[in-house]
């Protein structure tokens, strides 16, 4: 089997996740819920995560909430951070991960614009100063997309949020463990992320960056492991956003993970994806059948293709991908809605191939390969 | 039985913050170990650092590197 799906999920873990993980339900307690070893133990590991997180991050470990993936955190910071009559700019490149909690939050009367794309699928940076309005508080935009790879220009758009006091609130679902982000140097307020895509920690992790001064209202409430006799959660950081037993097995493997993400180098490891990702482009983009979605020319890309096959089922290519070659691909609307409208996908939707640590330019030739194939099979079936 | 002494007592809003002290600690060979925030500091639960008055001062004496943030601090007999 060849795994070309690491942009839904990585699959291939450093061994030491999984280890971690097993040696952590049968040793850890409830993190933060009392003094005896087994509980001390879980907490020790969950600040060890957190401190290795800030290091990825460049920021300090107390300004890193844990959640049990992207979309929480997503959810988090976009359900209490903005009022009735604030605006939000955004972009049609966004996950249904952003979009619909904007959705939510235009239901409640906040006003949301959504930056369009040009047929590459990258946003016109211009577009943040025309769509500024006085009421504007923030721009919610990921790093990169995961249907094209294209990657936002974080420092430009701080610049922006900057100049204009708004807040700067990044999904950065698509590039936590795979690209490197400073987030206090880029002057990011808000980075969620998600730790089993790049971060190849178990699905059930991922987390939130708050930079310091910035009090996040609180999302859930509930245990909060310290004053407890107080009738409302905790205001501080991570606590905040921490409500409730925390996934410290999940968290376990995290923490592995981290150790083999710093010890490779995030650059290594973006070097290496951009190397398999660019030489399957390389392969199928001569195919007149083939179109691709998204930037390929651009310097900085996430490892992500996606593309169609004529006027082929996105579907049926994914499930020919699997049958006929145990090749794992992701075919659909790869929760995207806005950018497949803009492409026009939204009946065909899209193939997408993403690219991972563990992968190799033998399974990408093997890919390149079978692609063919099916457009070989695809222009016969056309002609007959 | 357990002979009391004095000790000193430092809490902390957060767990995060408790966890931070001890590796702290343990990083820089300050003696002490996590114990429950004690009654006569707050009722509730959560995490305290308990510690020799003299491991304390070696403490204070690295302030200017502290990673966390003590909320209170307390001698207690126990």
């Amino acid at each position: 089997m060849i795994y070309f799906d690491n942009a839904a999920t990585t699959l291939q873990k450093p061994p030491a996740v999984g280890a971690a993980v097993l040696e952590a339900l049968q040793s850890l307690g409830n993190a933060g819920r009392g003094a005896h070893e087994p509980t001390l133990k879980a907490a020790r590991v969950i600040y060890d995560a957190r401190v290795k997180l800030a290091k990825l991050l460049g920021a300090v470990p107390s300004r890193i909430a844990f959640t049990c993936n992207a979309t929480e955190a997503l959810n988090s910071v976009l359900q209490r951070l903005f009022a009735p009559g604030d605006h939000v700019l955004t972009t049609v490149c966004e996950h249904n991960s952003v979009l619909r909690p904007l959705y939510l939050a235009e239901a409640n009367g906040i006003e949301v614009t959504h930056l369009q794309a040009d047929t590459l699928g990258r946003i016109d940076y211009a577009d943040l100063e025309k769509n500024l309005r006085p009421q504007t508080k923030a721009v919610v935009i990921t790093h990169a997309s995961n249907l094209t790879g294209n990657v936002t220009d974080l420092q430009r758009v701080s610049e922006f949020t900057h100049k204009h006091g708004l807040l700067l609130v990044v999904d950065a679902s698509q590039t936590a463990g795979s690209l490197p982000i400073d987030a206090v140097k880029t002057g990011i307020d808000i980075l969620c992320f998600t730790g089993h895509k790049g971060l190849m920690g178990p699905q059930g992790t991922g987390g939130v960056y708050v930079r310091q001064g910035l009090t996040p209202r609180p999302f859930k409430v509930g245990g909060s492991g310290v004053h407890s006799f107080l009738t409302t959660h905790p205001a501080e950081m991570p606590t905040v956003l921490e409500a409730g037993t925390l996934n410290g097995h999940g968290i376990a493997g995290l923490n592995a993970a981290l150790d083999f993400l710093l010890a490779t180098g995030i650059e290594t490891i973006h070097t290496h994806e951009d190397k398999l990702m660019r030489r399957f482009v390389q392969g199928v983009q001569h195919f007149p059948e083939v179109k691709l979605y998204g930037d390929y020319q651009a310097a900085e890309r996430a490892a992500i293709v996606s593309l169609n096959i004529g006027a082929m089922d996105s579907g049926a290519v994914s499930d020919m991908l699997w049958e006929d070659y145990k090749i794992c691909v992701r075919a659909g609307a790869h929760c995207a809605p806005l950018l497949h409208h803009h492409f026009g996908t939204e009946q065909q939707g899209a193939v997408r191939f993403s690219f991972g640590c563990f992968n190799t330019e033998a399974e990408v030739d093997i890919a390149v390969k079978a692609v063919k194939e099916i457009v070989l099979q695809y222009a016969q079936e056309s002609r007959d | 039985m357990r002979l009391k002494r004095l000790y000193m007592i430092l809490t902390f809003a957060t767990t995060t913050d408790a966890m931070a002290a001890e590796k702290f600690c343990l990083d820089n060979g300050i003696g002490g170990r996590l114990i429950p925030v004690p009654q006569e500091i707050s009722a509730g639960c959560g995490l305290a650092w308990r510690m020799a008055p003299e491991d304390f001062l070696l403490l204070e004496q690295l302030h200017d590197k502290w990673s966390f943030i003590i909320e209170a601090s307390r001698e207690i007999m126990m």
